[in-house]
């Protein structure tokens, strides 16, 4: 299978997002198009083909007037670790090019634009819409090339891209500690930069296998369930898929939580009272 | 194995797929691969060394703290700085968005001159002495009352200087773009007699209402509100909202009470007949009120019992009694009002009624409480010399507002204003009633314009003087008036002026300096560093060291008595929405959502990105109703339909969104830009061109939040 980085220190990098803190100010969105060079077009109101690695949709309780609620929800790729945890997301699954792949050492699943040839069997097999396809070269009109982030190369037409955790900044992280004779990577060393940018501090970021991480503690992922949340206010979404994602969701509001996948009536309750 | 997991999908896909990976296909892959990204064209943008710098955003009045990363000199990404007193780390994504406003499509390379319908560039020489030799003359020729200078921020240096200019020159018309800031002040002086501004201590509040105020929605200093809106989720302080559509602000709050538009004052007066009814009020507090009491007390007890003001407001009598208790029986409440952003000067009676909450529960210069701060005083500019035309000028007025200025000027003939500064201020976009503004502008018959981009008011310019953009200048930055502390930032350029542009504060010196003596002298210094430098005196040091500067942290004076003789002597007087309520049945409401600008900064390509669609879609914007109103009206979703006001009339898409309350019409601001950049212009309409100016009779100021509409098919 893909090939794994067996020296040094493997990571199970992950992201918890307090949906009743995030305001759906969309500052996470941005910061991730400046840092991951994400290109824009004339017309972005075409959702499916406006490239937004990282994605604030707004969720409603569907009550009337006043009963309603709205609840906003940041989509970054959820870095799937497929059936069992094993690193078969539903997309590198399916890559015939290997242009994606699951980083065993880090739990991040990568996109190589210069091997994918835009067959885009991964975008059909993606439950979360987490990957765009550029169906146009990108243009940074005027002087806007001038902005470009080296560390995270530009697409081009034909290729599917989408959020890699900022891994570029993990890479950037991981060398310094090698310099410097260490180990490990700090946690406050590799932040993803919706994480950072968040002015709610609604996003968590860091490694799922430790419990000293800000994420491991509001998660409290099981390790014998493929790292389902014990923490009953939080939850991932389509659970039941199997794709185990790494990306968790919180809140305190049921409707909310019950949003995170399409249950049959009456089960949500069975669910519930399983897990206490 | 490989080829299983494919399967996982179970679609016609996956059996594609495991036929395409076979050794063979391998190879055939990486060439495709190979041959649909050979573009040489794909930019390889430059490494080199990281770098860090720190500045001042000041694209809006946040002036948040940025932490500028830099390669090889070059910027390349922007986030908040940690540890900055006013958004500690955060941005907005208009601030992430900054270098998008560095090379921003509509920046303006070079000096302009209007010539015929186009422009064309000039030297600062040229553009410099052309504008003294016009001003000089008319100075001459005894027409020094009949220049006019509009300044989009009123504090800092840059602004002061404009207003220098103004005094030194002989003319009373200086204004600067008012907000919520402006009537909260004129509360702090007809209710404590003091000329302070007023700052709200929502970090220590324990119990926070809002009369549609968007804390999240970039009401004061945006980032910091996130902030406080976050911070109160974790100590568990309650957020009341009070609005009549469900914002970002009400949907995240403890509880929305969806008051009728346009009744906040009558229900904050109703709360304050609960209060006092029921002795709610702080009585060691009450000692020190001297004026007023009594009258208050009959006034809000016979005309504002919650019983009568159900049908006003809309909200249940005994709802208005339950938050009336909350409010009094709070630890440390807070009430705010200032709608939306809070970028528009507002109601007075209404920011007086939410007020007197405040005083009712005491917690004037409390901690949690409203703190009057004395405006800051940091800067310190040389005694002015004025001469004859100048101290003819210093004794006139200028009109109450820039709506009465703007009305002067389509009123009259011939233009009362001659000459036109316009800095930081896109007023042919932001005002209400533009299409009468823009009409007013053109009977201006020189205009000169310091913007950074061809916005909507530059392109109504007959001269433009470029300024560099926040991150190429320097300009000191006081925080918004709202913030409890007063902080100051630096803006300092992170990047050499990508464009031939000139300091806003250094074109104005140069003017002067151009024109003859009794202006001239006013202006001592060669360049507008220096001025920045002496002006802020002491600040100076700790403001280049560290980027800001806290000016408040003195203990505020803890006594402070209240006038609540404000309701009886203005009994009644408001400003009204316009239109005919048989005419026009519903109610247009402007919203603003934090992810478009709606100031005279245009939005950035990437905040255009995160608009949903369904706010805009193509070139169209949608409004927002209610469904069931849709049913009444017979539209749904989608439909193409006409709005109509009082103002104007624009065609628009139908949006259903159960959290707008029947009847009212929501609709986002920001949109409708008219400028020459296809990435952010031409999406949908400017909510400010279907609203007409209402004036509040008590301010003289435009205190318009929505106006009465109406819906028809087409
Ligand atoms: S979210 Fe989609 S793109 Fe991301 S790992 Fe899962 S399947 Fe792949
Ligand atoms: S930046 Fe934070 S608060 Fe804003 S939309 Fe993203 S997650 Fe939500
Ligand atoms: S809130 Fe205002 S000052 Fe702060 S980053 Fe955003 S635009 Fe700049």
């Amino acid at each position: 299978m893909s090939k794994q980085n067996t020296h040094g220190k493997t990571y199970k990098f992950g992201m918890a997002i307090d949906l009743d803190k995030c305001t759906g100010c969309g500052s996470c969105m941005v910061a991730c198009m400046s840092e991951n060079n994400v290109p824009f077009k004339k017309d972005e109101s075409d959702k499916k083909d406006s490239i937004t690695w990282m994605r604030v949709y707004k969720l409603t309780n569907g009550k009337s007037f006043p009963e309603t609620e709205i609840c906003y929800l940041p989509r970054p790729c959820m870095q799937c670790g497929g059936k069992g945890d094993q690193g078969h997301s539903p997309c590198v699954s399916v890559c015939p090019a290997v242009a994606t792949d699951y980083g065993h050492d880090t739990g991040i699943v990568s996109q190589i634009p210069v091997r994918c040839f835009g067959c885009r069997y991964c975008m059909a097999a993606c439950p979360y819409h987490a990957r765009y396809f550029n169906w146009w070269d990108p243009k940074w009109p005027g002087e806007m090339e001038k902005y470009l982030n080296p560390d995270v190369s530009p697409r081009m037409r034909g290729v599917v891209e989408k959020c890699s955790f900022c891994y570029h900044r993990y890479q950037a992280a991981r060398d310094k500690a090698y310099y410097e004779h260490r180990e490990e990577i700090q946690e406050q060393e590799y932040q993803t930069a919706c994480t950072q940018a968040c002015p709610a501090g609604a996003i968590a970021f860091g490694d799922l296998h430790n419990p000293s991480h800000k994420v491991h503690q509001l998660v409290k992922p099981d390790p014998h369930h493929s790292g389902k949340p014990r923490n009953p206010k939080a939850f991932r979404l389509l659970e039941r898929l199997g794709t185990n994602p790494k990306v968790y969701y919180i809140s305190e509001k049921e409707w909310v939580r019950k949003a995170g996948d399409n249950y049959l009536e009456g089960e949500w309750k069975k669910m519930n009272k399983k897990h206490g | 194995m490989k080829v299983d997991r494919r399967c996982f999908l179970g679609l016609g896909l996956g059996a594609v797929a495991g036929a395409v990976v076979s050794p063979p296909g391998m190879k055939l892959t990486d060439d495709l691969a190979i041959w649909t990204q050979n573009w040489p064209w794909t930019p390889v943008p430059k490494d080199g060394k990281v770098t860090y710098e720190q500045t001042t955003c000041s694209l809006c009045k946040g002036n948040c703290g940025l932490s500028v990363r830099k390669v090889g000199g070059r910027p390349v990404h922007i986030s908040g700085q940690e540890g900055h007193p006013v958004n500690n780390g955060g941005a907005c994504l208009h601030g992430i968005s900054g270098l998008q406003y560095l090379y921003g499509l509509t920046r303006i390379n070079a000096p302009l001159k209007k010539n015929g319908e186009t422009f064309e560039e000039i030297s600062w020489k040229e553009a410099v002495s052309h504008v003294a030799d016009k001003l000089n003359a008319m100075r001459e020729n005894g027409k020094a009352e009949k220049i006019a200078c509009i300044t989009g921020k009123e504090r800092g240096s840059i602004p002061e200087l404009f207003k220098r200019f103004m005094k030194a020159y002989g003319s009373p018309h200086y204004y600067s773009m008012p907000d919520m800031n402006t009537t909260w002040r004129t509360v702090a002086e007809k209710m404590h007699g003091e000329n302070a501004d007023i700052g709200f201590d929502l970090e220590n509040a324990t119990h926070i209402l809002s009369f549609g105020s968007g804390l999240v929605e970039g009401w004061g200093s945006p980032v910091h509100n996130f902030r406080v809106n976050a911070q109160r989720k974790d100590k568990g302080v309650k957020l009341v909202q009070v609005e009549p559509r469900l914002s970002n602000t009400a949907a995240s709050a403890d509880r929305w009470i969806p008051a009728i538009a346009g009744s906040e004052a009558d229900l904050a007066l109703s709360m304050c007949s609960v209060i006092m009814k029921e002795k709610l009020y702080d009585s060691s507090y009450l000692v020190s009120y001297d004026t007023g009491f009594s009258a208050f007390s009959g006034l809000v007890t016979t005309g504002y019992a919650p019983e009568k003001m159900e049908s006003k407001t809309g909200v249940a009598a005994s709802e208005i009694k339950t938050l009336a208790r909350e409010f009094a029986g709070a630890g440390r409440p807070l009430a705010i009002a200032g709608k939306g952003r809070g970028d528009t000067a507002g109601d007075l009676t209404e920011f007086a009624a939410v007020h007197a909450l405040n005083c009712l529960v005491g917690n004037i210069n409390a901690k949690g409480g409203v703190r009057l701060n004395a405006s800051p005083d940091y800067l310190k500019f040389p005694e002015m010399k004025l001469d004859a035309v100048a101290e003819k000028g210093a004794e006139k007025a200028p009109e109450k507002s820039i709506d009465a200025l703007m009305r002067k000027i389509s009123g009259t003939g011939q233009s009362p204003v001659q000459a036109l500064l316009m800095q930081d201020a896109n007023i042919a976009y932001t005002m209400h009633d533009t299409d009468r503004v823009k009409q007013a502008l053109k009977k201006v018959p020189f205009k000169i314009s310091f913007s950074s981009f061809m916005d909507e008011t530059a392109k109504l310019a007959d001269i433009i003087l470029p300024s560099p953009t926040f991150l190429e200048r320097y300009e000191d930055l006081p925080s918004d008036a709202s913030m409890s502390r007063q902080v100051v930032g630096l803006a300092v350029p992170v990047q050499k002026p990508v464009k031939n542009s000139m300091n806003p504060g250094d074109a104005v010196i140069r003017i002067a300096k151009a024109m003859k003596s009794g202006v001239s002298e006013n202006f001592p210094w060669k360049k507008y560093e220096d001025c920045l430098e002496s002006v802020t005196g002491k600040l100076w040091d700790p403001l280049s060291d560290k980027g800001y500067a806290v000016i408040s942290e003195k203990k505020p004076r803890k006594t402070v008595s209240a006038d609540l003789s404000f309701f009886s002597v203005n009994k009644g007087k408001r400003p009204e929405a316009a239109g005919d309520r048989t005419e026009y049945p519903m109610m247009l409401v402007p919203y603003d959502n934090m992810r478009i600008t709606s100031s005279e900064v245009t939005v950035s390509p990437f905040a255009v990105k995160t608009v949903s669609d369904e706010e805009i879609k193509g070139k169209e914007s949608f409004v927002q109703v209610n469904p069931e109103t849709a049913r009444k009206i017979g539209v749904s979703r989608g439909d193409k339909v006409k709005i109509t006001t009082p103002a104007g009339s624009a065609a628009v898409r139908i949006d259903l969104f159960e959290g707008v309350m029947p009847g009212l019409i929501g609709m986002p601001k920001g949109l409708g830009h008219t400028t020459d950049n296809p990435y952010v212009a031409g999406k949908g309409v400017n909510t400010n061109q279907l609203i007409s100016v209402s004036i509040d009779p008590n301010t003289g100021q435009d205190a318009a939040f929505g106006i009465n509409a109406k819906i028809s098919r087409v």
